[in-house]
């Protein structure tokens, strides 16, 4: 980018910023001059809407905070209040709860496209990793926001989550009572549940973005067909030639893309904010107590996968410790994708049919379990006396649970063996 | 170490817990087949569903997040909130705190009654409507009343001499009046409807004017749409 | 989308000009004249009609931070009865969480803030520190009941009360209040003395008699009927 600055020469009061601030260099070397592949198609979007979610979950974050008591006694009336007594609070409230959940629509969405298009393959093994780290953040924002309103859901869901950690072998029982500070969940933990959620966390996840940014521009965007645009380049200029400069080409582009998003977040945010209790509990709005869990506690949605897995695996030795190490291992296996795909081309386009079966079986695991872990395990059942009785949902979920790890353990074979067609030298759109 | 102990115990329970809740889950989820007809435009009804929740309801119950001058949202004046509906000694702005003292309440009912703020959104409008519907007869409980809805509810019927006395026929499963009261069934159905209508508005009191707003958010992002296809589509004319 | 339509063969269409890309291989050429001034149009609509959408969005956002409806409940209008204050005293009854002092003054202190006027900086209540019912020479709506914000306008402390004449103020006091912070002195009326730090009166809030003895500090509108 250094050329870029050379070539900028900006009079005025322009230029008069730029030999303090390289403002028009930066511009040029991030929108007018950097040159995206112009077949992005809709799975393209959803990156720019992930930073838009972010600065309004920042933005209606720094607002509930003016208003909201991180204080067992005052939390969850703080929340009514906000709700009834503050000018727009129930806007902004519900545009902060709404968010959060759009927020993993969208980065699922996000993640999905990296994979079917390999934009995690080599030279973006970066770009994925900073991205995976944004997830788990992501999961720590939430999981650490849900236990600010203070309702039923919110703490026995901390009380579950919390208590994972206690079946790690050995440290575990001392390590979940540091994060409670004290024998259960109480006013101590969401003090300090608090700091996370609207300091620490978000600085981290801010960095992360930064980060995953940069990197996305030092090498480039991925595109649908998963070639390398730089390697075909205009001998005058050095420009791509299936490269378009991002602003204005792309700017208008997702523009379209974030009105469209609006209207999707606008319809749940004004019209059902509840998302049939998917978005909002309706156990929240039972004021938290330690003495009586509600009847059916579920993670929120876009944890159930994960939690599908832990109830799946079996306790081995007395221990519920593996249900909870594979739970942590199936989100951060993610991070493994670069280095398990053997395949020579990157987008799906060019994959055989043995990937796409592969990837569809995945898919159809990760719903399912997702599904599973929002309803009870006997909600379909149990088999009868010739399979133990076993509920038939927790079979089913062990089913998708392996193929679920097979999906990726499987994957330097599959990969490798798959029968790839041959990829053009040019995007074809 | 002996603290570690014991939450390696508390653990198990916990886990023990999780296994079972499914099975509670579905044992205590009764089947409310019964839509509340109710109607959050109807401004009369909702003035007669908070007329009853204050009458009988705020005796045991609060709503300490309802400031009472809230209600011109559901059309009555200032001067009709003060005159008709606060208690000696409260204000317009006041919230709707309860008569009883808590400690009082406990010793009576066992528990103290919980805050109907945002019971309707706890519990959805269809259980209030079939609960304050579901008294019925039972000598064996220490109210002497018994619910279809919440079985051993500690709370006695407060409207049965409305309702009147059901009782539960063991055979069909059905309640049935046993012993009439001031009003006939549709009367009671309607009086417990406004009620439920009330209730349901007073959960969330922004809720009619926030879908209002919607409609014209929508209908903005609607025009930002045409326009941003139609920017869309100029500059990428420019592209091969 | 769409984008997989844009037509690969009408490229002359668009790249007429000068511009030195629009000849080569790239995939993008620079709009004609004719273009540019449809898309000028198109920016300035759609950046009009997004900041009207942004200036609707910050709605909610400024207006977070006024007053909440529980703010307002506790600032409401205070009734106060007046009928124990004695002539030549006052008392102090709280609105908004400032203190309001009601002063029952002797016919003796109402003929006398007539005869300071020379002292004053605003003898004649012309700053609209009162409401238009109360710029008159007792500020008030009854010539002996005061009714004043206890908030002295130079940095708000609370000024003390020297109701009677002479006594530790000197002899020419002829009573008033006298501010501990910085020394401003007001007479019963809540008018400043020249020379005193303070700039203006002190505020004469909304009021207005629901009965004999009953005012209602905050609020001046008729009730409904």
């Amino acid at each position: 980018m250094a050329q870029d600055k050379a070539q900028t020469e900006t009079n005025g009061l322009m230029g008069w910023v730029d030999a303090r601030l390289p403002v028009t260099s930066f511009v040029k070397a991030h929108l007018t001059e950097y040159y995206a592949p112009k077949n992005f198609n809709f799975w393209y979007f959803f990156g720019s809407l992930a930073l838009l979610i972010l600065v309004l979950q920042i933005v209606t974050g720094i607002f509930l905070t003016m208003h909201y008591k991180p204080d067992a006694q005052q939390a969850f009336a703080s929340v009514e209040y906000i709700m009834r007594d503050v000018f727009g609070g129930n806007i902004i409230r519900y545009m902060h709860s709404t968010g959060a959940s759009m927020f993993f629509v969208v980065i699922y969405l996000h993640m999905f496209r990296g994979i079917i298009y390999g934009s995690y393959r080599t030279p973006r093994e970066l770009i994925w990793l900073f991205g995976v780290g944004i997830f788990l953040v992501l999961m720590g924002e939430a999981f650490f926001g849900y236990l600010l309103p203070w309702g039923q859901m919110s703490y026995w869901g901390a009380q579950v989550i919390v208590n994972l950690f206690a079946t790690i072998p050995f440290i575990g029982p001392d390590l979940s009572e540091w994060l409670r500070g004290d024998y259960l969940i109480s006013d101590a933990t969401l003090n300090r549940f608090f700091a996370f959620h609207v300091i620490a966390l978000p600085f981290v996840l801010a960095g992360l973005v930064a980060v995953h940014l940069v990197a996305l521009h030092e090498v480039g965007s991925n595109n649908p067909d998963g070639i390398e645009i730089k390697a075909k380049k205009d001998k005058k200029t050095g420009i791509p030639l299936d490269g378009i400069p991002f602003h204005p080409y792309y700017t208008v582009k997702d523009l379209v893309g974030v009105v469209v998003f609006l209207i999707v977040f606008a319809s749940i945010l004004f019209f059902a904010p509840e998302m049939g209790g998917y978005f909002i509990e309706a156990n929240n709005f039972i004021p938290a107590d330690p003495l009586k869990t509600p009847a059916h506690i579920a993670p929120v949605w876009y944890f159930t996968p994960y939690y599908s897995i832990l109830r799946a695996v079996p306790p081995i030795m007395n221990s519920q410790f593996p249900g909870v190490a594979a739970m942590g291992l199936s989100v951060m296996v993610f991070a493994l994708l670069p280095w398990l795909d053997k395949s020579p081309v990157k987008s799906i386009r060019y994959r055989g049919a043995l990937y796409k079966r592969w990837l569809a079986a995945f898919v159809v695991s990760f719903l399912i379990l997702g599904y599973l872990g929002t309803v009870p395990s006997n909600v379909w059942g149990q088999f009868g006396s010739w399979l133990g009785s076993a509920d038939r949902a927790t079979v089913v979920a062990r089913f998708f649970t392996a193929v679920y790890f097979l999906f990726f353990i499987l994957m330097p074979w599959y990969t490798a063996k798959d029968k790839t067609k041959p990829v053009p030298e040019r995007v074809v759109g | 170490m002996k603290m570690s102990n014991m939450n390696k115990s508390n653990m198990k329970k916990l886990f023990t817990l999780l296994a079972f809740l499914p099975l509670v889950a579905l044992a205590s989820e009764s089947e409310i087949t019964v839509k509340a007809p109710i109607d959050p435009t109807n401004k009369e009804s909702l003035q007669r569903g908070a007329h009853t929740f204050i009458n009988y309801c705020l005796n045991c119950h609060s709503a300490k997040y309802m400031r009472y001058n809230r209600l011109v949202d559901i059309g009555f004046t200032e001067k009709q909130i003060k005159d008709n509906l606060l208690f000696a000694g409260e204000k317009v702005g006041d919230t709707m705190q309860v008569s009883i003292d808590p400690v009082e309440a406990k010793k009576w009912f066992g528990v103290t009654p919980p805050d109907l703020s945002v019971e309707v959104r706890a519990r959805g409008a269809d259980w209030v409507y079939a609960y304050m519907r579901g008294f019925y007869r039972d000598s064996t409980t220490p109210t002497g009343w018994n619910n279809t809805v919440y079985p051993k509810v500690a709370m006695p019927h407060v409207l049965y001499e409305l309702q009147g006395e059901q009782a539960l026929n063991h055979e069909t499963h059905q309640l049935e009046l046993v012993k009439p009261g001031k009003l006939t069934p549709s009367e009671y159905n309607t009086f417990v409807a406004d009620l439920t209508n009330y209730m349901a508005y007073m959960a969330e009191p922004g809720k009619q004017s926030r879908k209002h707003m919607g409609w014209w958010v929508l209908l903005f992002l609607g025009v930002l749409l045409v326009l941003a296809k139609k920017i869309k589509a100029e500059y990428w004319k420019d592209i091969k | 989308m769409s984008d997989n339509k844009i037509d690969k063969k009408h490229v002359s269409n668009n790249s007429s000009s000068n511009d030195s890309l629009s000849s080569s291989e790239l995939s993008f050429s620079a709009p004609s004249a004719v273009n540019q001034q449809k898309r000028n149009f198109l920016i300035a609509a759609t950046a009009g009609v997004g900041a009207l959408g942004a200036a609707a969005v910050a709605v909610p956002f400024v207006g977070s931070m006024l007053p909440s409806e529980r703010a307002k409940a506790a600032g409401a209008p205070v009734e106060v009865d007046i009928s124990k204050i004695q002539p030549g005293t006052m008392m102090t009854a709280e609105w908004r969480g400032q203190p309001v002092w009601i002063i029952n003054r002797t016919d003796e202190m109402t003929a006398e803030l007539a005869k300071h006027d020379d002292e004053l900086s605003d003898p004649n209540c012309e700053v609209a520190q009162q409401p238009a019912y109360c710029k008159n020479a007792g500020r008030s709506i009854k010539p002996n009941i005061a009714v004043v914000v206890g908030i002295c306008t130079h940095l708000g402390c609370s000024p003390t009360e020297k109701l009677q004449a002479g006594g530790d103020m000197g002899e020419n006091w002829t009573g008033g209040f006298f501010c501990p912070c910085h020394g401003s002195k007001f007479d019963l009326a809540g008018r400043v003395f020249k020379g005193s730090p303070a700039p203006i009166n002190l505020v004469v809030p909304p009021y207005q008699y629901l009965s004999e003895t009953t005012v209602l500090i905050g609020d001046d509108t008729k009730a409904e009927a």
